[in-house]
Parts: C-alpha cells; structure tokens; sequence
C-alpha cells in the first residue's frame, strides 16, 4: 500500500480534531493492527500493534492491577495516534508526555522500509515522531511501560477557585500531587476571570478505598453509557445556557475530598457517547495553546478576557499545567496550557484569529490535534525554529518527496 | 480445568471474534486453518488479552482424507468445535462454471460434512462435547442472487439438524448459527442495507449464549428470525418477481 501510492497520511481513530489525518488521495488507517503482542507481568511491558486503543489496554489491563502511564481525556485514541500526538495526561507536570512511557516502536517509512525505533536505536527519528502527526511514517508497533496500581479508583480531592491567580497559586502549591486539571469558566469577566475548579488525584491504594470496594479493588461496576441521538439544533447552545451552565457548574461542585472511579476521573466525556452533537450540525473546533510559565498569567488574562467579550466561549475549558518536556514538534512546554471548544462560524474563527494574536506575542504555541485553522506563518514562529529545521532535515533523508503529507502539514508548510 | 474450543477456519473474521468471545469466557483454544502459521499473531494477542492457552494447527476442508489423521493428531480432544467454514463465490460464475460451483458446494458443504462427521463419532463415543457450525440465512431459501451459496448452506442446515436429532442421545449438542448481513471481507465488496449490518463480534456473542442455551438454532441478530419468517412464506408467484 505504501509502495504503491504517491501521497498519504496514516490516521489511527480519527479523533483528531483538525486536518491531521486528512489527505485527499489517500488515507492509511490502522484500525486492523489491533493485536497484543506480549506483556511482561513483572516489568510492565507492553508490545502490542499500533492500532489498539487505550480502551482496549484499561480494560485488559486495569483487572490485573495496571493502568496507562500517561493518557489523553479519551480512553478511544489508538496507541499510534498517542504518539503521533504525543498526547500529554493531568500527570504532564509530573512525567511529561506519552513519549515518556514509550520504550520502542516500529515505524513503517515512506519508502516501504520498516525500521525500530528507541532511545538507542534510530534515536532521532524516535524523537521527531512524537508530536509529528503522522509525517516521519506508519507507527505499527508500541512498546510501552504500564504502571502498577492497587485499586480501580481515584482518590481526588477539589479546590475551587475565585479567580486566576487563585488557580495558579492552586496548580503550584498542589504540583507534588500526580494528576491535576482545572475546569475554568471562560464567561466570567472581571475579578472573576480565570474562576475555576480544580482537581487533583491520585491513585488510591488499597488501603484508602472502603471495605465495598476493598473486596474487589481493580474492578469497577458497568455504568450505563448515555448517547446524544441526534444533533443539538444550534440556538440551543447561546450565550445565555453556556453562562448558566458555567454558573451552575461552579456552584455544585463541591469542595474535599472524594473517591472516583477512574474512568470518570480521566473520561468525564467517553461516557456520553456522540457528545459532540450538542454543538449541532455545524460540528465544533478546539484551539488548545500553550504560554511559557513567565507569561502565562498575563496571556491567559488576556486571553480569558477576549473570549469572555466575545461572548462565544462553551462550557468545555480546561487549564493545566505543564512540566519539562523534551522533543522537535511535541506541543508541551513548561507553562500553562488552556483548551476549550468553540461552535464552528466564522464569529468564532474571527475571534481564534484574535486569540492567535495575543498567543504570538506571550510566544506560546498551539496544538496541532487541535487545529484545523492557524496559519503557516503563525506555526513557523511559534514553534521552535531550530526543531523545525531538524525535523526537515530528518524528514528529507527518509521522505525527500515528502509522500507522506496532509492537508494539515500542507496548510502548515511542514 | 478450562474447556477447550476447536475452531475450524479460525482466520476468517466470526472465527477471530469467536475466538474472543470463549476466550473471554475461559476456554483454552486450538485455531485451525490453512496456513495456520500466520495466526500466530493472534495466538499472542489472545494469550496475552485472556492468559489462556492457545494452539494452532494447519487444517484443510477440502482434503477430505487428511481430516481424520487432523483430529487424531490434535494436542487434546476438544470440549467444543465451531466450523467457521464458509465462501461465497459468484453465483454469475456459478451458473455457468461447474467448478466454480463445485468449489462453493465442497466448502460450504462436503467438506464441513465430512469432519463433523469424524468429530460427531469421537464425540458420542465420550457422550460429550457440542458442535457448532455456521451457516447462512441464505440457507433458508433459494434466491436468484446467491442460490449456489445458499444451497450448499440449507443442506449443511439440514445436515445439522439431522446430526442433532442423532447426537441428543448421547448428550451432544449440536447448535446451526444462521447470520444475517456481517461487516467481513467475504462481504467487504458488497451493497449491503447498512442499517441489518453488525459487525463479527455482535455474531460471536450470540454463539455463545446460544452454546450456553444448549440452542440447536440460532439466527444472528435476533432480528433475522423475523426476516426470515417472513421470506420463507413469501408466495410463489411474489417471490419470483422479486428481486432478492
């Protein structure tokens, strides 16, 4: 299949939420990669085919006292898209992206050739495929580390905070804990910008979960899936319900301490299935930036002020913070990032413009999952000029026609 | 001690999901299919999913005599034996090409007949095990679109029933899945109404309880029982003007 097409992208589950794995000839999905190799019960180790989803290694794995060392909010992304990606979880701060659990993989290159790829072996194409969506070839092949856990449950605790300030004091003061993530309410303006509610987690041990649970600590009862049957027509979804949404959500959260399943503690969304449908048929588009930890407060101020004038945020922004992270076109950096969604019209595609403009001059960076829209320009100066050269660089030795492309690398003139 | 499961043309896609579903359900398996080597991939997958153990062996249906010294030389006599065993073909190049529908008859057919029956005779002598083997809604009645496909199932069809009748005696069940419209490479190239189409594992679940049930017929989605029904007692006349 390689060999014979002149131009293609690969695409794993396809939940991307922009045009990374979109091409109009051809699109190589790896959806029948989905065996499991070995599993090493002593060390962890996980070899496994590209295309199994992180649902599949929770629930195989989950049971037997093992969990993920690093996961993205959906539970339905497959192991290549993860490191295409290089998908990052609430323990950012603490481990860094999913490249940090990832030992090996096999990459199937655009000449045909299938070459492994480690820290010691091909060490810089290893690199540069993290974060690379799809462009450095075919991942097929996932060796990672899984991580040892006594129970199926989250021990989290809640914090609710007035502000921006508040939450950032809160992320700081709370960085030892090894999950934590904020939802914050993008319509409040004012001293109330930035008000948000966060949550930090750990896995609970077998001894902090109560005796029900403590019989069976590693499984967890079927919960019953809800669905959005059909799209929300799109007035339903105005300013006014996202402001009372926002205002409720605030209020009935409740602050302390709580045990969670882990699913919705990671998965809050995988449980409505079809969620997205409540934006109507006119879809969504995520813009998830990251500032640099010395601007952040003063670019998400102005950030979370431009959105809440614009009167066209949703109810779906999330904070986090970022640690360390290492890699050439990997989205991390040491920071903040914010995320959130916003009903696809050219209103809101103005104002992301805007958005661009203030994340340009606090030199952070957007996702690229995320985007369907920023501009080459806007990518070459945010992004690392000299990771973007060596990405070139490394991309031209094994892909001089650059056969692997799509209509997101085009856009971006990677 | 886990049960053991035999699957006879484990590669096609119900095999693979029925090999998911006893998997999960605590059986050990035997995979077998022409070529077998290339399940090894799938013996590691499911090993690894369900700790079970897993063995593959290379297996023809239509080499009728290599199928008794098959089922001596297994590593065990297996609990439970599914023939997944089936092809299509082209009932065009059927009408006008004997050994096209030679082909489709021996696999859809003889072969199965030939080592259930070996396996039947094993069974009733140890007065236990079960049987199962897929055939076909098209079984239930000739249609001008697929009727050599569809014969050689309705026989098999018949076949099983028979062979059940028999073996209840000694205790042997013997259950014919019947399933609809599946989401598989043998019907990857067709126009189905997607809206009757499931995918292998939704088969393969069915298998099971069916199995559990003791059933000696199941059609698969529930729904296909209806359907059926109602094609069965189309009228003549009617039925020869549609185009089914």
């Amino acid at each position: 299949m390689v060999r014979s097409t002149d131009s293609f992208i690969p695409a794993g589950q396809g939940r991307a939420y922009g045009d990374s794995a979109l091409n109009e000839k051809c699109i190589l999905s790896t959806t029948s990669l989905n065996r499991m190799i070995m599993f090493d019960d002593v060390t962890g180790v996980l070899r496994c085919e590209a295309g199994v989803t992180i649902d599949e290694v929770l629930g195989v794995f989950v049971p037997r006292g093992w969990f993920i060392a690093v996961t993205p909010g959906t539970r339905f992304v497959s192991l290549g898209g993860a490191v295409a990606s290089d998908v990052h979880g609430k323990n950012h701060h603490k481990v860094g992206s999913f490249s940090s659990c990832v030992i090996e993989f096999e990459l199937l290159l655009a000449t045909g050739e299938l070459i492994r790829c480690s820290r010691k072996e091909n060490a810089e194409l290893f690199t540069a495929t993290f974060g690379a969506m799809g462009l450095t070839g075919i991942v097929t092949t996932v060796v990672m580390r899984l991580e040892k856990v006594e129970t199926a449950y989250i021990r989290q605790k809640t914090i609710k905070a007035e502000n921006l300030a508040e939450v950032m004091q809160a992320f700081e003061a709370t960085s030892d804990w090894t999950y934590s993530v904020a939802w914050i309410d993008c319509v409040a303006k004012g001293d109330e910008v930035g008000r948000s509610v966060l949550t930090i987690g750990e896995h609970a041990g077998i001894n902090e979960v109560p005796q029900s649970v403590n019989a069976k600590p590693l499984s967890l009862k079927k919960k019953i899936k809800l669905n959005v049957p059909f799209h929300f027509p799109s007035f339903l979804l105005n300013s006014f319900t996202v402001k009372l949404f926002n205002k409720l959500y605030y209020w009935k959260s409740n602050q302390g301490d709580a045990l969670v399943p882990y699913d919705s503690f990671f998965y809050p969304l995988d449980s409505i299935l079809n969620w997205n449908r409540i934006y109507g048929k006119r879809g969504f588009t995520q813009y998830q930036c990251v500032i640099p930890m010395q601007n952040s407060e003063a670019a998400l101020k102005e950030l979370l002020q431009k959105i809440a004038d614009s009167g066209l945020a949703s109810f779906l922004a999330v904070l986090k913070l970022f640690g360390k992270q290492e890699g050439l076109l990997s989205f991390p950096t040491e920071g903040y990032t914010l995320a959130l969604d916003f009903p696809m019209s050219s209103a809101s595609l103005l104002l992301l413009d805007e958005l661009d403009k203030i994340v340009k001059k606090y030199e952070g960076r957007l996702y690229l999952t995320k985007d369907v829209r920023m501009s080459a320009d806007f990518f070459r100066s945010s992004y690392d000029a000299d990771s973007i050269a060596r990405f070139n660089t490394l991309r031209l030795n094994f892909d001089p026609e650059k056969k692997i492309n799509s209509l997101q690398s085009q856009r971006l003139g990677i | 001690m886990s049960k053991v499961l035999l699957i006879l043309g484990a590669k096609s896609d119900i095999g693979l999901a029925i090999a998911h579903e006893f998997s999960a359900q605590g059986f050990n398996l035997i995979l077998a299919a022409r070529d077998a080597v290339s399940l090894n991939v799938n013996k590691s997958d499911l090993e690894v999913r369900y700790r079970n153990t897993v063995d593959i062996v290379d297996f023809d249906v239509l080499d009728y005599t290599s199928h008794r010294p098959f089922y001596e030389a297994l590593p065990c006599r297996p609990d439970v034996v599914a023939s997944v065993i089936g092809y299509l073909g082209e009932q065009d190049k059927a009408q006008s090409d004997f050994e096209h529908a030679h082909k489709i008859i021996d696999t859809n057919y003889t072969g199965p007949v030939s080592i259930l029956s070996c396996i039947a005779e094993d069974m009733a002598v140890r007065k236990s095990g079960a049987l199962i083997a897929v055939s076909s809604v098209a079984g239930d009645r000739g249609r001008p679109s697929n009727y050599c496909y569809g014969s050689a199932k309705g026989g098999l069809s018949l076949f099983l029933e028979g062979l059940a009748a028999r073996m209840s005696k000694f205790g042997v069940k013997v259950l014919d899945v019947k399933p609809g419209f599946v989401a598989t490479r043998m019907t990857a190239e067709m126009d189905l109404p997607q809206a009757l189409v499931v995918g292998p594992e939704v088969i393969a679940v069915d298998v099971y309880k069916a199995f559990f049930k003791g059933k000696n017929v199941v059609y698969s989605p529930w729904f296909w029982t209806y359907i059926m029904l109602i094609i069965r007692n189309i009228p003549k006349v009617i039925f020869n003007r549609l185009s089914l």
